[in-house]
């Protein structure tokens, strides 16, 4: 399978500061991504860079098999909605407009209803509306424009649950029905989990963890209990964090359950409870062993 | 979100969607020879990413239990129901019968015995059936809510 996104050692450095440290990666054809890491940790420079907006101080990265910068091939091709986009002082129906100029293949009929989805009235002054709006604007775009590479940075500061949920289910029939490379960046990583194919996560500008995002389902587990039998239970299997607590344990630990291990567990009269992909994720950095554990995603590679 | 369409946190999503889809096909809520809902579809209605779904009919295309009629879709092989029910034999006798007998043979039952137990417990629920359906026709009869209804706003 071509990629779509290649990188190949990005390192973006301000001033003392290091954004990036040398990541590399590439995004199959055809596929969505989560890129996850906290606030800092280097998601938007490298969304920024990927989108031509930013050039890396030392690595390389390729669009659709060009380099993004300056590149109007590539950049016709692509969508890049950010946080807080700034927008000129039109109304919302002339940015929709402008829009339909820019992407080739702009669908009208589906930013309309997108648009109608989200509340969002085409006579409105963008700089009338609510922060949600705004957010809902930017989606709007970023999936009417159905470009081949489509780019989402925490795009929806200010959209409530259920707006959220709007914009899920529209990504995922559009996705359906029009498949594209999209790589969402997003903190909200539980209620997400489900869209993506594989997460690339990085933390101090470092790729910490690239996996298949089904295969980190169960991957890791805590179980609690009275400590000795904790302890029963987790000899010889990777353990990851541990606390106690009196004569009470709770320990993650590392590596599928069989049906066997839960009924073991139950015997023991253990709790087990699968760690979500937010909770990975928090640990993803201090945690090198999860890597060889998740399945390794077809098409993705380091 | 997936969980809101009621799949669990622990096992990955596409053994989780074959599941669902060979239990449908068990219980005959998808027929042999029927078009199986779409990777789109399943997408859509479990909210997961379409090749999560893609993946959990594959595993069934894999096992032969669904098969591809090109440019139209998937669809239930024809014998898949059997197997499957075969296959839920076994494992009723791994999970429960396999079991049951060994805590028999703790409790000392012997065969006439813990036969008989079987029977007195098909009994109980061939009664509990036959009341039950007994009940609910004579209130549909009678255009009366059922008991547990009235009962249920009275405090005790």
């Amino acid at each position: 399978m071509t990629a779509a996104i290649s990188a190949t050692a990005l390192t973006r450095r301000y001033r003392d500061q290091v954004a990036l440290d040398d990541v590399s990666f590439e995004l199959p054809t055809g596929s969505i991504t989560g890129l996850l890491g906290r606030n800092g940790a280097g998601k938007t420079t490298l969304l920024r860079i990927l989108a031509g907006q930013e050039f890396p101080s030392a690595g390389s990265v390729r669009v659709l098999g060009e380099p993004p910068a300056d590149n109007e091939r590539v950049l016709s091709r692509m969508v890049f909605v950010r946080e807080d986009q700034a927008y000129p002082d039109i109304k919302v129906r002339h940015a929709l407009r402008a829009a339909s100029w820019f992407y080739p293949n702009w669908d009208a009929g589906l930013a309309e209803t997108l648009a109608a989805d989200f509340n969002l009235r085409p006579n409105k002054a963008i700089k009338k509306l609510s922060r949600g709006l705004r957010s809902a604007l930017g989606i709007t775009i970023g999936l009417a424009a159905r470009a081949e590479v489509t780019l989402f940075d925490e795009p929806y500061a200010g959209l409530d649950a259920v707006a959220r949920q709007i914009f899920y289910d529209r990504l995922l029939a559009e996705y359906g029905e029009h498949p594209r490379t999209i790589l969402l960046s997003t903190h909200l990583i539980d209620e997400a989990a489900a869209l993506f194919e594989s997460v690339v996560v990085i933390d101090q500008g470092r790729i910490v963890l690239e996996a298949a995002a089904d295969g980190l389902r169960g991957v890791a587990s805590t179980v609690s209990g009275p400590l000795l039998a904790v302890d029963e239970f987790t000899a010889g299997r990777p353990v990851w964090a541990r606390r106690r607590l009196g004569s009470q344990a709770s320990v993650v630990t590392v590596g599928p359950l069989a049906e066997a291990d839960r009924a073991r567990a139950r015997a023991l009269g253990l709790d087990l409870v699968p760690l979500t992909l937010q909770q990975l994720v928090v640990q993803a950095a201090g945690w090198p062993g999860l890597a060889g554990a998740a399945e390794h995603p077809e098409g993705v590679s380091a | 979100m997936a969980e809101m369409a009621g799949l669990d946190e622990g096992t990955p999503l596409f053994t989780q969607v074959a599941d669902r889809l060979a239990a449908e096909i068990a219980d005959g809520g998808l027929a042999e020879g029927e078009r199986v809902p779409s990777t789109n579809e399943l997408a859509a209605f479990y909210r997961i990413n379409p090749a999560t779904a893609a993946r959990g009919i594959n595993l069934l295309a894999d096992d032969g239990l669904l098969e591809k009629r090109r440019g139209i879709g998937m669809f239930v092989a024809a014998g898949a129901r059997s197997r499957l029910l075969g296959q839920r034999r076994q494992q009723f006798a791994e999970r429960y019968v396999r079991p049951m007998l060994t805590e028999a043979g703790r409790l000392g039952l012997g065969r006439g015995e813990l036969f008989g137990l079987i029977q007195d417990e098909q009994g109980r629920q061939d009664a509990r059936d036959s009341r039950d359906s007994r009940d609910s026709r004579d209130s549909q009869d009678r255009g009366e809510p059922e008991p547990s209804d009235l009962r249920g706003g009275v405090p005790v």
